[in-house]
């Protein structure tokens, strides 16, 4: 394997993220100066858009990998991921981070993005969702920590950190879950405006199921990819666990949301044609369908190709998923008196420039912090 | 007690004196509009527009109908926007009103979302924008005046009072006018019951309201979530810490092998 010193830090690659931050913080400023109306296209019917649906929705999503892994390792004794679970964590830490980032942004008064922390309503699944995200960064913040105390030199406070290490994890673990399906709680209030092809009363644990296929598809696929990138073995016992959890996650996920869809607006109704059914054919069959049918077979759990296509699906799937329920699903009811909703290239900017900057933050880190300890002791 | 409002649609001429007299009151802007086909001014009700009259030109029985329906908060018993504003800037007062606080207020727009009947508006073209919506005159309302909009109506479309003398009162004008009324009281049990409810002449589906809302308290589908979030709590640490402690002493039997 490469030490990490010798990872390159200004390749083409490096560059082009640069430019899309730099591009995403022009936005950022004008946004915040000229308001949301000047950068976005959400209107009164359309209060949640991209931003929301994408960045927020879809970055907490993939970053269900941390809690799972950390929960693994650290709770289960499950050693086999160690090796992972710092890259885990801190992919993690960089996807709550960006969901933080495009909250504040997203919200009308960015200054006042503490105020639920102090003004409680316990009635709000928003409030609830603002309080887990507070403590969640926390946390995340924490189990990452050693990884900065050990380029600081700072062993004994690394140390205190390793002690307290598993009730933190377990704190992390249980946030998660509750963060994770509050995120689908959000849309119960919605019963006849959300399409009954996502609406039903279930939305918490169908998130939190899909966020755990999308999780543990997005620690795989950015195992495969940081270890092609550093050069360093790659275990295949390691991906096809992970490929196992999120085997048994889709089994769970597709019945499911199939009982739902019989419960709801029917099988028959898939086929209608209509633009609802049509966009819940493509999320299923890209995120689950075809994922799934790989995945039953053992020599595809046990494929570094197979494995990485399976993510690419899982991970596009479930992302579309999350823009159905924000989007798509509510279009109908809203568009009723002919508003509609297409983002701006602002906001398709912005949302690249918050990916870039997870990519961009996830490889400083890879070269500067020992991201992959097990890895360089094969050296 | 609660304050409530009746719409008599059957009694609205359509001259907009309510328009008015809220801009007037709420110390509203305009903002630019445009012809829209009808009478209809502003098309939506917007930030700067808390009430408007909708004007619905239809056949009924052969017959042409022209019919001016008010449109503003209904201020539901159980609002959802409430319940979902994580920081209750938004809150139901003993006295009916809905009313909103620009300084609790982050601007998340969940309230917006939440809404069945798509009633909160936002700034959207300002820096440090506010949620604006109907407040039922809660300055007057608090201080036992009437509403604007009810105080100005030449034709008594409006009648106000408490909820309970309101909703008899409803009762009384369909019965006691056979034919004259369709038999249904919109708000009465739209979206768990609504401060503000309307009789009318014509089917209120044909007026543009929304028929498919629903008739239970909308609070009541989170708060099912929500309450179970302590129980959650508790068997999360318990299974978890058995787990450790499971697994901690398979590793350390493993060891001693």
């Amino acid at each position: 394997m490469k030490s990490q010193h010798e990872i390159k830090m200004w390749t083409p690659t490096t560059l082009l993220l640069l430019l899309f931050m730099a591009a995403g913080l022009v936005i950022i400023i004008y946004r915040l100066m000229a308001g949301l109306g000047a950068v976005t296209n959400l209107n009164d019917r359309f209060p949640w858009g991209l931003w929301i649906g994408l960045d927020v929705l879809g970055g907490v999503a993939m970053a269900a990998g941390g809690f799972l892994v950390a929960g693994a390792v650290y709770i289960l004794n499950m050693k086999k991921y160690k090796p992972i679970a710092r890259a885990a964590i801190l992919n993690a830490f960089f996807g709550y981070l960006l969901a933080a980032i495009a909250i504040s942004l997203d919200i009308g008064v960015p200054y006042r993005i503490w105020h639920p922390i102090i003004m409680w309503q316990i009635h709000s699944i928003m409030w609830v969702v603002a309080i887990h995200v507070v403590l969640y960064t926390s946390t995340l913040a924490t189990e990452s920590s050693p990884m900065f105390f050990e380029k600081l030199r700072m062993e004994w406070a690394a140390n205190v950190v390793h002690k307290i290490l598993v009730p933190v994890v377990l704190f992390g673990v249980l946030l998660s879950l509750l963060h994770q399906s509050s995120l689908g709680a959000v849309y119960l209030i919605v019963p006849k405006k959300l399409s009954s092809f996502w609406y039903n009363s279930q939305l918490p644990t169908l998130f939190l199921a899909s966020a755990i296929m999308m999780g543990l598809s997005m620690v795989s696929l950015e195992t495969i990819i940081s270890g092609k990138a550093f050069k360093h073995n790659i275990d295949i016992g390691i991906l096809s666990g992970l490929a196992r959890g999120t085997m048994i996650a889709a089994i769970v996920y597709l019945a499911m949301k199939l009982w739902f869809l019989a419960k709801g607006p029917g099988i028959s109704a898939l086929f209608n044609g209509t633009m609802e059914a049509n966009m819940y054919l493509l999320e299923m069959i890209i995120g689950v369908i075809i994922p799934l049918f790989l995945l039953l077979m053992k020599n595809a759990r046990e494929n570094i190709t197979s494995i990485f296509l399976i993510n690419i699906l899982v991970i596009s799937g479930i992302l579309l998923n999350r823009l159905n329920v924000a989007i798509f699903g509510l279009y109908r009811d809203a568009s009723a008196r002919g508003a509609s909703y297409f983002p701006t290239w602002m906001e398709f900017v912005v949302t690249l420039a918050f990916i870039s900057f997870a990519i961009f933050g996830f490889k400083l880190s890879a070269k500067y912090l020992r991201v992959f300890p097990e890895a360089e002791a094969q050296h | 007690m609660a304050k409530s409002v009746l719409i008599d649609l059957t009694h609205c001429i359509g001259c907009r004196g309510c328009q008015i007299a809220c801009k007037e009151w709420n110390e509203r802007s305009v903002k630019k509009t445009t012809m829209n086909g009808n009478f209809t001014n502003p098309k939506e009700l917007n930030s700067e527009c808390f009430t408007h009259i909708r004007y619905v030109e239809q056949e009924l029985n052969g017959a042409p109908v022209w019919s001016f329906v008010k449109n503003q908060c209904l201020h539901c018993k159980n609002p959802a926007c409430a319940s979902v504003c994580p920081v209750a800037a938004l809150k139901k007062t003993k006295e009916g009103p809905v009313t909103y606080d620009f300084s609790r207020c982050i601007g998340c727009r969940y309230c917006m979302l939440a809404c069945p009947f798509y009633i909160p508006k936002y700034e959207w073209e300002k820096a440090l924008p506010w949620i604006r919506k109907c407040t039922f005159c809660s300055d007057r309302v608090s201080a036992d005046i009437v509403p604007a909009c009810v105080k100005v109506c030449p034709t008594n479309t409006m009648f106000y009072g408490e909820y309970n003398d309101v909703v008899k009162e409803a009762n009384n004008r369909i019965t006691k006018n056979p034919g004259k009324y369709v038999n249904h009281i919109y708000g009465k049990d739209e979206a768990g019951g609504t401060s503000w409810m309307y009789i009318s002449g014509v089917p209120f589906e044909t007026l543009g309201f929304n028929m498919d809302i629903p008739k239970q308290e909308l609070p009541d589908l989170t708060w099912a979530y929500i309450r179970k979030i302590p129980a959650v709590i508790g068997v999360v640490l318990a299974a978890g810490a058995v787990a450790w402690a499971i697994t901690r002493r398979n590793k350390n039997m493993d060891k001693e092998e």
